[in-house]
């Protein structure tokens, strides 16, 4: 039996939503970078399954762009926040409020 | 080569004069800015009188041109073009000659002055731009050379930028210089849109051509040619300082007295008579503004003259009378005496520059003091001035067979010539100033030079005669205070003594008198009538000096003390200058300085700034509005980002 398409999306949507309370909620930068790739992964979740319902691989290959472009802005991402530990000594995002009149 | 063809370099030589004086050297290269400040000036003068030879000898009486360069072309074609003929060599002349005695002499004068390179650079400025003035062919050149005599005349009267006064006074040179010249421009314009060209020549052709065109009504109920007329007379009396607008030169004397010499009595302020004659074609064809002209000039010589009884400051009393003297030139402008005009103008610059230059050396004796009331028997210590000094106030007293008499004798002949008994009144007011002008310059020479001395004992330890470089400028100039006068001596004399007549300024410049029809012709004087004429102002010059003898020769101060005590009114009013400055005061300078007021409170501050205000605040107010948006919180504006995503989700899909 094979599992059917809307199980893939409903996940997907599930993580989606993980990832968008995560971000708008965690006081981590790295938790917030964290519910980010969720919300990534699950678009590429849904890429995937359309990719099989619909028989085209095109959406795979869509999802290992996203992955590799994903994998590259983790380090970038990472990079930053540990300078910003450095310098600041925290990544709690509610304290790193510089970008404000 | 010939010599005129080199008449470009005339101006341009003190132009490039006042470039390096003023650019390129510096305050160390003191004996090079005087090579350069007196020796551009200087080759200025060989030139001229080179092109004037030429010009005499070969040419006249045609005009000769020079054309440099086409400044605009199509229908407002206007060349940048110089022009001698007999009126602009005589001014060449005068300009050039008494322009670089009055250069040497500053030499002297100037030479611990801190400013002496800015001095020469600005009076090199001066001179060519006065030169330009009078070399220009056609009106827009010599209006170019008009504003740059102005400009340098208040950038020295302003010199002594230091002290208060001086910049105040240049000031109000340039401001009330600006009405006259915005009448004058209004001139320039109305003869082109009418005319079609500003060349002189073809000017005068084309107004005789057709006289009728000129004489036709134009504005304010006057013709064309007395609209131009009345134009061109206020831009003469704003330059040419007579009333209304002569209030300005007296107070021009804020300047060092070289500059007084000549921009403020030799050469700048006889432009106007100079624009007046050079365009006497539009005066013979509009008698009413020649009639205007005379009384105007009539007037200001008298209530210039009478002022300078009253001064006390050396120099006050030379500046009103010359203002003075330049309401004669009027006078004989405003009678159709053109060349009695020019006449007076040429031997004025020799002994009115001799008389400033005098002063000068005087203040400089008295270190920086112009006060007569501190002066006195001055003549033991300064015998070259004395000398100088008393010729020159006998030549512009009017005693012959000085120089002053002859042109000043013109004047008057050409006003009682004219018919009608308003010009009688005007002859009347002439032979009063002329004797005026006698008392005043000998009350300042007895109060300056005779009795005893009046200063503190460390001026009176510090009087010496000027060096060299300053006496022989007054030498000179006396020497043309003397001789100027014998190239117009009068027709009348000649032909008594049986002679040919040997009027030669008058032959020379007749050319220059256009030939109106019905306008300005010949007055016929029998000889007895001249010579009665040349008696009585002999008798009121001598009368005039009897009185300045009488009364200041011993007692000097004693004389005005007791003509105070005598007239109280009268000594008030003179000694106030009529209160001229104060009546402008309340009823010009203040009106405008509130209307301005008003436009800065109401218009800029209220309305401009006002506008701008609000703006500024609604732009601030929604800025205000919005940085609260923008805490800095991340989290936050991951919110707003998915909200905008919602809301576009919403709209794309739903």
């Amino acid at each position: 039996m094979t599992v059917p398409v809307s199980w893939y999306l409903l996940l997907a949507a599930a993580l989606f939503a993980i990832g968008v309370i995560g971000a708008l909620t965690r006081r981590s930068g790295i938790a917030i970078f964290l519910s980010i790739e969720l919300m990534l992964n699950a678009a590429n979740l849904t890429l995937a399954a359309y990719s099989r319902l619909l028989g085209d691989r095109a959406g795979q290959m869509v999802v290992f762009f996203a992955l590799a472009v994903a994998a590259a802005e983790a380090a970038v991402g990472l990079a930053l926040f540990i300078n910003i530990f450095r310098l600041r000594r925290t990544i709690d995002v509610n304290r790193l409020n510089l970008m404000r009149w | 080569m010939r010599p005129l063809d080199l008449l470009w370099l005339i101006p341009a030589l003190p132009f490039a004069g006042a470039a390096v004086n003023g650019l390129l050297l510096r305050n160390r290269h003191k004996p090079l800015v005087t090579a350069i400040g007196v020796g551009a000036p200087g080759l200025s003068l060989v030139l001229a009188l080179a092109a004037l030879w030429d010009y005499v000898a070969n040419l006249r009486p045609q005009p000769f041109e020079q054309f440099l360069y086409a400044w605009t072309t199509g229908s407002l074609a206007i060349d940048v073009a110089f022009r001698v003929d007999p009126l602009s060599a005589v001014m060449l002349f005068v300009v050039t000659f008494v322009g670089f005695w009055i250069h040497v002499y500053s030499v002297g004068y100037m030479g611990h002055d801190p400013g002496y390179r800015r001095f020469f650079a600005y009076m090199n400025l001066f001179m060519g731009a006065m030169l330009l003035l009078v070399l220009g062919n056609n009106l827009l050149v010599m209006f170019v050379g008009w504003e740059g005599v102005g400009l340098c005349s208040y950038l020295l009267i302003g010199y002594y930028f230091e002290e208060a006064f001086p910049p105040f006074a240049g000031k109000k040179a340039f401001v009330v210089n600006r009405i006259g010249d915005f009448a004058f421009l209004l001139g320039i314009f109305t003869l082109f849109s009418e005319y079609g060209t500003l060349h002189f020549g073809q000017l005068t052709e084309r107004i005789l051509a057709d006289p009728g065109a000129a004489q036709r009504p134009f504005l304010l109920g006057l013709s064309l040619a007395g609209f131009t007329a009345l134009c061109f007379f206020i831009g003469a009396t704003g330059k040419s300082a007579q009333i209304p607008l002569f209030v300005w030169l007296p107070d021009a004397m804020a300047g060092p007295t070289p500059v007084s010499a000549l921009i403020h009595a030799a050469t700048m302020v006889t432009a106007g008579v100079y624009m007046v004659v050079r365009t006497n074609v539009l005066y013979q064809m509009a008698p009413e503004i020649s009639t205007l002209v005379a009384v105007i000039g009539a007037a200001t010589a008298i209530v210039a003259a009478t002022i300078g009884l009253a001064q006390n400051d050396i120099k006050k009393v030379l500046a009103y009378s010359t203002v003075s003297q330049l309401g004669y030139m009027f006078l004989a402008a405003g009678v159709g005496a053109y060349v009695a005009a020019i006449f007076h103008l040429a031997t004025h610059a020799f002994f009115k520059a001799c008389l400033f230059l005098g002063s000068g050396s005087v203040i400089h004796a008295m270190g920086g003091e112009q006060d007569m009331r501190k002066m006195g028997g001055l003549k033991k210590q300064l015998p070259a001035t004395y000398r100088t000094f008393w010729i020159s106030t006998l030549a512009i007293a009017g005693i012959p067979p000085l120089a002053g008499f002859f042109s000043k004798d013109e004047i008057l002949a050409g006003t009682f010539a004219h018919p009608g008994a308003l010009y009688r009144v005007l002859w009347v007011v002439g032979l009063l100033t002329a004797g005026l002008t006698a008392c005043y310059m000998f009350r300042a020479v007895y109060l300056t030079f005779e009795g005893k001395f009046r200063g503190s004992h460390e001026q009176a330890h510090h009087l010496h005669e000027s060096p060299r470089v300053m006496t022989v400028p007054l030498v000179v100039l006396a020497t043309g205070a003397v001789v100027a006068g014998w190239i117009g001596i009068p027709k009348g004399v000649w032909e008594t003594f049986g002679a040919h007549d040997r009027n030669l300024l008058h032959h020379f410049l007749s050319p220059v008198v256009a030939e109106v029809h019905g306008a300005g012709a010949e007055h016929g004087m029998s000889h007895l009538v001249e010579w009665l004429l040349m008696a009585a102002s002999v008798a009121i010059a001598l009368a005039g000096i009897g009185i300045a003898r009488s009364q200041w020769k011993r007692r000097g101060l004693e004389a005005d003390a007791a003509f105070a005590a005598r007239t109280p009114v009268v000594q008030r009013l003179l000694e106030n200058k009529y209160w001229v400055d104060e009546i402008y005061d309340r009823l010009v300078v203040r009106p405008l300085a509130a209307l301005a007021r008003g436009c800065w409170k109401i218009v800029d501050t209220l309305i401009i700034d006002g506008g701008l205000h609000v703006g500024a605040f609604v732009t601030e107010l929604t800025g205000d509005l919005g940085r609260f948006t923008t805490t800095g919180n991340v989290r936050q504006y991951a919110l707003y980002f998915l909200g905008g995503v919602v809301l576009l989700f919403w709209w794309m899909v739903l």
